[in-house]
């Protein structure tokens, strides 16, 4: 039988510079890659160090931006951890919290969360009341909603430029792609 | 949670993909054909009883495909937002319904998933969706409104999830009624 092509799926919320996202790279970087991930997602964390090893090839020329994906039925901790990295975002330590949560999946409980903002020198009396009166759940809800209406078919799941990759996102063939995504928009 | 990934071996450029529709699916503007099949070992579902609400079906090819999460696993964690709409969800495939039961424990699934086992995947034939090769469903999904009409309908290829924004546009289109 022959076999279908995916369609074309797009962000429906283009990546605007920091306005609302975490970015890391240039906003104007002729390349955007953007995550929904996961952090207690075995598949994320495995993207985890792929994304950053495509970062260092790269360099300036890709933007990359992480937005939230939690799927809370089948990852407990998700959204805890998801509204973690938010509180550290408010303190200016997003990225920090990030990579951290992506190196600790196994730990991901309340009590391991507050240790992370220990280490990663938060104010903590700030962290945990922000944590735990939920300030940031509107603004994970966002992210998945967003990712939702934007065609989010599991995780991670990326767009680059705006459009969702479907194909394997093993180091090789992401990397390829991204350079062809680079060449076509000199 | 995993990704069925097509198994293309060059680098895509996103503008490559073009979307493709087999002739054999089942139209908008044609009457959803109803049925009965079990839920559980010992309870049915008619698509009939749901006569009155907007009613989405996701046809999908095998429970327990990729570990940690997949399609139904997705439409599970969306099912809220189909909520809104008074929609009921309903997954679809040719396992057997102790297989369900399983499937559905272990992705702690908040709706029923259907056995179209006997006669097998005779539900996704009437719909145009079954795979003759290798005796699945396609990975297909159809919004029905709540008179029984099909809506919208989409086949996804086979090693791709969907998502669900199809699904969310075309019940929007249905101007029912969205609870906030």
């Amino acid at each position: 039988m022959e076999d279908l092509e995916a369609e074309i799926v797009k962000l429906t919320q283009p990546v605007n510079g920091k306005k609302r996202d975490h970015i890391q790279g240039k906003s104007n970087a002729p390349v955007t890659l953007v995550e929904y991930g996961d952090y207690e997602c075995p598949y994320c964390g495995q993207a985890y160090p792929i994304v950053k090893e495509i970062q260092k090839q790269l360099k300036d020329q890709l933007c990359f931006a992480f937005r939230n994906f939690p799927v809370t039925q089948i990852h407990p901790h998700a959204q805890h951890a998801a509204e973690a990295a938010e509180c550290a975002g408010s303190q200016r330590k997003f990225w920090d919290m990030h990579d951290y949560l992506y190196e600790h999946q196994q730990a991901l409980d309340d009590k391991h969360l507050e240790q992370y903002a220990t280490k990663l020198t938060l104010n903590l009396d700030r962290f945990k009341g922000e944590l735990f009166n939920h300030v940031y759940a509107n603004r994970v809800r966002e992210d998945f909603i967003g990712g939702v209406r934007s065609g989010v078919n599991g995780t991670p799941t990326f767009f680059i430029n705006g459009v969702r990759y479907d194909d394997s996102w093993d180091f090789d063939t992401l990397l390829k792609t991204l350079r062809f995504t680079i060449k076509d928009e000199k | 949670m995993q990704k069925n990934r097509i198994s293309s071996s060059s680098a895509s450029k996103p503008s490559d993909y073009v979307r493709y529709t087999p002739s054999t699916i089942l139209e908008p503007g044609i009457s959803a054909p109803d049925f009965t099949l079990h839920s559980t070992p010992d309870q049915s579902v008619s698509l009939s009883q749901f006569r009155g609400r907007p009613t989405i079906l996701v046809f999908y090819p095998a429970d327990f495909s990729p570990v940690c999460g997949d399609e139904m696993a997705l439409f599970n964690e969306i099912l809220p937002e189909f909520e809104k709409f008074d929609a009921e969800l309903m997954g679809i495939s040719v396992d057997g319904v102790w297989c369900h039961l399983a499937f559905s424990k272990d992705r702690k699934l908040r709706f029923p998933i259907l056995s179209d086992f006997e006669p097998k995947g005779e539900v996704a034939r009437k719909y145009g969706v079954y795979r003759k090769e290798e005796g699945v469903a396609e990975r297909a999904l159809f919004v029905i409104d709540k008179d029984g009409v099909i809506r919208w309908s989409y086949v996804s290829p086979i090693g791709v999830n969907p998502g669900a924004h199809g699904v969310l546009n075309a019940l929007e289109s249905l101007n029912v009624n969205k609870k906030q």
